[in-house]
């Protein structure tokens, strides 16, 4: 089962690695790790995609990642309803001469043609990972030869929750640390 | 207090901070990178005694010492480059063992880094897997706040070490100096503050029900300050303590409930106990692989509390029942009053009876030509009271130290267990001595760990700090030696080791030294060690072939030990057996 993490971090030097570096030593699978400015000045949100099957190992990679000085709040929206977008930019070997049938793919998964010479053309989609692996599939015939994509980013549905409170009571669904969240990951 | 200056540099700014955190000792090693820092040291003589060790890796084993040993955090400092990444297995030992350090190094001027300037080492990325924090300083306003972030990080929450590398243009600079006061702002670190009600009572509920409980005491007993709240809660309903290597000392050994230590080398009652269990207390402990044998067999029946500080090692290799994220004291002194009293003695009984059937194995009835690393540690432990801080290394030694030295007090045995760092106990007790400045210091090494610092004993010479250096010396690796001799065939692969003439090589040192073949010169020989003011080593001449045991070979279950032999008329019968 894929593992999505919304997780908040310092937006200071070597915090990347720091991420990085903990799903390579404790052997942690990781999926895609996509990171960016957030709404609070000096706070960066990543949204990491994790594939392990074992739901203790989950906890562990969980707890693990909240340990990090620099990690603020880790959510796992895993089973939550969240919107969750993938971007990808594809080059293919393309010219004006198929612009018909690669119109008709584009139409069909949303995207845009955003580039076109005349030995090559870049399109451009926005849409849930699968929608994107669709594309990918539908767009094959086209001699692709560059993909480029940015890894999922997620966000939750409904109101924020403030997960930079000092009382570890005041909003247990965000803050971690409370004891009942060890249990959650107990099947 | 909060002291106000006019400009001072970077360097002073180091050492203001230090003095500041209460530090009165630190272990370093000066170069390049670090010379503006060690140049300003010189206006601190009065304030903080600088031990200047002979390898940087040595400066953290010190520091690490004098952490486990006082409860305070411990600093080394060391240069750039190659004096930073020498500090690195001490980094390692210290997280491994959750032990408190403050590692500052220099590093190449800002304007350089990057571009693999002599002796330039990206300190901070290499030390990320190896520290609970690092920090690289990148502007003068921030040193002073980044080493005081550096102590609360290191002491608080599980303990552990956090480095702070300088560069050497910081270290020039000047501003003026202001120790921050307010509250550190570390958005990101929370140690739990808080218990859940409805937890305790589970687990008061938990531990009035069981019927065969057994309390696992690891390190947290006493990084929590909770020897006391762990007797309280073993006494009043009878439970018998098992201890983790790093947990001997939490509990007091002479104690009727006190087992002794589990896992790998633990005796087969403790072992036993631990299998046969109904509930598993486990205070302060993460249930490593030398502590558990096999998952699949590991205490079947029992269920399981565990309390841990530390939210990652709850469920990482044994999954509970109960998970308490707390501090374990505070949730001692919560849980304590609704436990009831009671007596379990059918259980006592039981794990009485396991106690004496082994007693006919014991090493110490066994008659041998030749003297035998147990023998030692039971002479070791007559010879200094029990009241000794022995500062044990790796290996063989190491085991029958805990098997063989009673423990009553806290923080009287320091030894590397996470990590297995061979080289350890020289200059951990070098560390020790300078808290522990009336108790007597043993340190408990092998022919082979003691060589691989033994450029330490250059350090205890020049600070003439006043400790014990035994030697147990059996010619070999002693711990891999017995490995391959049950599971290699007997192939010794690199184990025969060569050692210098210690009792010379001491000399060489002036450090007075004595070597005993004999059962009966130990005790005489340990009083003119004891009557050294200063260091002093025994070579100890020992059975090349001993073995330790019981064992749970690597991948099987704590109940399928091999035994010690059984001695017959006090005679040893060279071969082990299994028993389930």
């Amino acid at each position: 089962m894929k593992q999505t993490l919304i997780t908040l971090v310092e937006d200071k030097p070597g915090v990347l690695n720091r991420v990085a570096s903990l799903f390579r030593r404790r052997n942690f699978n990781i999926e895609s790790l996509s990171v960016g400015k957030s709404e609070t000045p000096g706070v960066s949100r990543m949204t990491i995609v994790a594939n392990e099957p074992d739901s203790h190992k989950r906890g562990n990679l969980y707890f693990n990642l909240l340990k990090l000085v620099n990690v603020i709040a880790v959510k796992d929206v895993s089973s939550l309803p969240c919107i969750s977008r993938e971007t990808i930019l594809v080059k293919m070997a393309t010219g004006p001469d198929q612009l018909n049938d690669l119109n008709e793919v584009v139409k069909k998964f949303g995207a845009r043609i955003v580039d076109m010479g005349s030995e090559s053309t870049i399109i451009e989609a926005m849409d849930e990972e699968s929608a994107i692996n669709n594309m990918v599939d539908a767009l094959q015939p086209f001699q692709i030869t560059e993909i480029m994509r940015t890894g999922k980013i997620t966000m939750r549905k409904g109101k924020t929750h403030n997960v930079f409170s000092n009382n570890i009571n005041s909003e247990p669904d965000d803050l971690s640390w409370t004891p009942d969240h060890i249990t959650a990951y107990q099947n | 207090m909060n002291q106000t200056q006019k400009n001072i540099t970077g360097a002073e700014i180091i050492w203001e901070s230090l003095v500041q955190e209460g530090v009165d000792v630190v272990f370093g090693y000066p170069g390049g990178a670090i010379l503006p820092a060690y140049d300003a040291l010189n206006k601190y003589r009065d304030k903080i005694h600088h031990v200047l060790v002979r390898h940087e890796q040595g400066a953290t084993h010190m520091a690490d010492g004098y952490a486990r040993s006082s409860g305070k955090v411990g600093v080394a400092i060391g240069t750039s480059g190659p004096g930073a990444t020498n500090m690195i297995t001490g980094m390692a030992t210290a997280i491994l063992d959750s032990s408190p350090m403050v590692c500052i190094t220099g590093q190449v001027p800002s304007n350089v880094i990057g571009s693999d300037a002599f002796q330039e080492v990206d300190i901070t990325g290499a030390s990320i897997p190896v520290t609970k924090h690092s920090y690289l300083v990148t502007d003068i306003k921030d040193l002073a706040s980044t080493i005081r972030e550096a102590f609360f990080v290191a002491r608080t929450g599980r303990p552990g070490p956090v480095l702070v590398d300088v560069p050497k243009d910081i270290q020039n600079e000047s501003t003026e100096f202001i120790y921050p006061t307010e509250p550190i702002n570390l958005p990101g670190y929370h140690p739990p503050t808080e218990t859940n009600e409805s937890h305790l009572q589970e687990f008061a509920d938990m531990v009035n029900e069981a019927n065969k409980p057994v309390i696992l005491a690891g390190h947290g007993v006493l990084l929590s300050r909770a020897c006391k709240e762990v007797m309280d809660l073993a006494e009043k309903a009878s439970i018998p303590i098992a201890t983790t290597l790093l947990g001997i000392g939490g509990v007091p050994d002479s104690h009727p409930l006190v087992l002794g230590m589990m896992g790998m080398h633990g005796e087969s009652w403790v072992n036993h106990a631990i299998q046969d269990a109904d509930l598993l207390i486990a205070c302060g402990m993460r249930f490593d692989d030398r502590v558990t044998g096999t998952l699949k067999t590991y205490s079947p029946n029992s269920k399981k509390i565990h309390i841990e500080i530390d939210a990652s090692e709850i469920n990482k290799n044994v999954l509970v029942d109960l998970a308490v994220h707390a501090d374990l004291g505070t949730v001692l002194r919560q849980v304590n009053p609704r436990i009831e009293s009671s007596k379990k003695a059918d259980w006592l009984q039981t794990i009485a009876r396991w106690h004496n059937e082994s007693q006919s194995r014991d090493i110490i009835n066994l008659k041998s030509e030749q003297l035998m690393g147990a023998q030692i540690i039971r002479e070791i432990w007559e010879g200094t009271g029990g009241k000794a801080l022995i500062v044990s290394d790796v290996g063989q030694h190491q085991m029958l130290e805990a098997q063989y030295y009673q423990h009553d007090e806290p923080r009287t045995l320091l030894t590397s267990g996470g990590l297995g760092t061979m080289g350890f106990s020289l200059p951990a007790a070098i560390g020790a001595s300078f808290h522990e400045k009336d108790r007597e210091i043993w340190v408990i090494a092998g022919d082979g760990s003691i060589q691989m610092m033994l450029m330490e004993l250059a350090t205890a010479m020049q600070e003439n700090v006043n400790i014990n250096i035994a030697i147990i010396n059996n010619g070999y690796l002693g711990m891999v030696r017995q490995w391959q001799q049950l599971f290699y065939d007997a192939r010794y692969a690199e184990t025969p080791i060569s050692s210098p003439d210690f009792v010379k090589l001491a000399g060489a040192y002036n450090i007075p030294a004595y070597r005993v073949k004999t059962l009966e010169n130990i005790i005489p020989t340990m009083k003119k060690a004891q009557a050294t003011k200063g260091p002093s080593l025994i070579e100890f001449i020992v059975e090349e072939h001993g073995m330790v045991y019981p064992m749970v070979p690597a991948g099987v279950g704590l109940h399928e030990m091999i035994q010690r032999p059984r001695s017959e008329n006090g005679q040893s019968k060279n071969q082990e057996e299994t028993v389930e």
